[in-house]
């Protein structure tokens, strides 16, 4: 296998895009990313697009060829796929471009994820939501996805005294980080005193716990690493991509306060990288509700079972702290664009380990890790990178 | 909602609590499976009807869901261990300061939904305090 590096990254901002279309935002992104990476379109081998749900969001399938048509790839005939694993379309997308690389397959490849969530309203957006969870036996009964984070936040809290607050500090962080991301959704600081006097959405988490539904596009270009330094001094190496599944229901797993696939995918990841998780520097996880974040900082070893959220509270999470997680603001603040979510983490960690972040820099950041979830964790799939 | 036959072709599970139960591992499982995960191919699939009585393993009110007129906000739902050994989701009928981790819950038969005024009714299991 061929170590595989990221030559190029871009994104659209975030938000509610209204005078965007599904193909605007997929084509900015796109090149944006090519424009970073200094390639020309013959050189692309192949495109990988993840999105959860066109289909039911724009009413239109097939978006593989559809994005490579409207980047202007139609007379270069590359292979245009796009992947599907709910709301870690994106890293999926990453995940399967890294494989084609490494394998020896392609050279130059281009992972992208786009959502378009806007076209439709709020309810049937927050409906599609719950397709990423089991239709038949959670939904049908009565779930909506943050009624089962919900649950995981209740179980955390008697297990481990984990508090609102703590949860709160969560979303307070995030958006104190966002504020200095130009791509983010909502780019002003949040008190832990409003998450908590926001309306109850599912007990015991807040409207200001949720992420948001948001439009969104973000790609990066992958290429062999011996031959990323002819295209840019700063390549970001690929040191591992790693995929878990685990139960589609959050009631069939071994513990609703631990996501195993996030475990399972993170040692595989560490393991391929030949890295402890106290080498991480900076990590964007998925906050798509604060408790997720907190298991997440648990479930990738960055702290004990049931300490994330005393972490948390401390301030072991923010820039200079501990660990930095998610100085872009996360899904939190940047707003959650289902399939374009895990490529934006990785565009983050480009940013951070070439030192482009700005203001949101994290110091000596050399080593970083993207964590992308599917619906309550019926995959995982974590990348990690370095300088 | 479902289609009439996605709905139908669920009724026993939906109405009855009929599960799957695995003569070679004694496994129990809900909603039926039809490959015991723990034996697979060795595995051995019997129907099984749940007695209906189990514990709370966690907990939410909902007070904010996409609009459905079968289902007025707030409601609760509950994680439900239930005495056999599987857990399933489903809606507890009580007020919300009642419910708590660890109390008993046993099943009944309610309506869950309809398809207009003049359609179809869905039945199911709900839970209640036992």
């Amino acid at each position: 296998m061929r170590e595989v590096a990221i030559i190029g990254a871009g994104s659209t901002k975030f938000g509610e895009l209204w005078e965007k279309s599904f193909r605007d935002i997929s084509v900015e992104a796109g090149l944006r990313a090519i424009g970073d990476a200094g390639i020309s379109g013959e050189e692309i081998d192949a495109l990988y697009g993840g999105n959860m749900s066109a289909g039911r969001f724009i009413e239109q399938e097939h978006i593989g060829a559809l994005i490579a048509d409207y980047a202007g790839l139609t007379g270069l005939h590359i292979p245009a796929t796009r992947v599907e694993a709910a709301c870690a379309s994106g890293a999926l997308a990453l995940h399967l471009a890294v494989l084609s690389v490494a394998s020896g397959w392609y050279d130059f490849v281009i992972a992208a994820g786009v959502e378009k969530m806007t076209d439709v309203d709020s309810d049937i957006a927050d409906d599609l939501l719950a397709s990423s969870v089991d239709r038949e036996w959670e939904a049908i009964c009565g779930a909506t996805l943050p009624s089962l984070f919900a649950q995981m936040a209740r179980a955390h809290m008697e297990r481990y005294h984990t508090t609102s607050e703590q949860m709160a500090k969560v979303a307070a962080k995030n958006h104190a980080n966002a504020i200095h991301n130009p791509y983010a959704q909502f780019r002003r600081a949040i008190s832990a005193e409003a998450v908590l006097n926001s309306p109850l959405v599912a007990d015991p988490l807040h409207m200001l716990d949720c992420s948001s539904i948001a439009d969104g596009a973000a790609a990066v270009v992958l290429c062999a690493a011996d031959k990323a330094k002819a295209y840019t001094d700063s390549p970001v190496y690929v040191k591992a991509s790693a995929q878990a599944s685990d139960t589609i229901s959050l009631h069939d797993r071994r513990d609703v306060t631990a996501m195993d696939a996030t475990i399972f995918a993170s040692k595989k990841a560490y393991q391929t990288a030949s890295l402890e998780p106290s080498q991480i520097d900076v990590a964007e996880v998925h906050d798509s509700y604060t408790i997720a974040e907190i298991l997440a900082i648990e479930d990738l070893g960055f702290f004990n079972k049931g300490e994330g959220g005393i972490a948390t509270g401390e301030g072991q999470t923010e820039i200079g702290g501990r660990i930095a997680i998610n100085p872009s603001g996360g899904l939190k603040a940047c707003g959650h664009p289902l399939g374009a979510t895990g490529i934006r983490q990785a565009v983050e960690i480009t940013q951070q380990l070439r030192g482009e972040a700005g203001k949101r820099q994290v110091p000596n950041a050399e080593v970083g890790l993207t964590h992308n979830i599917g619906g309550t964790g019926g995959t995982a799939i974590v990348h990690i990178f370095t300088s | 909602m479902v289609s009439t036959a996605k709905f139908w072709r669920e009724q026993a599970s939906r109405y009855n609590l009929e599960g799957t139960h695995c003569l070679t591992c004694g496994s129990y499982f809900f909603p039926p499976r039809i490959v015991c995960p723990k034996c697979r191919r060795d595995g051995n699939i019997e129907r099984y009807q749940f007695k209906g009585t189990g514990d709370v393993v966690t907990y939410t009110t909902v007070y904010q869901a996409p609009q459905n007129p079968n289902r007025q906000t707030p409601y609760t739902l509950a994680t439900i261990k239930l005495d056999e050994g599987p857990r399933l989701l489903s809606e507890v009928i009580c007020e919300p300061e009642e419910i708590g981790t660890g109390m008993r819950v046993r099943s009944v038969f309610r309506k869950i939904g309809e398809e207009g005024a003049r359609g179809m009714i869905y039945y199911g299991t709900k839970f209640v305090l036992a």
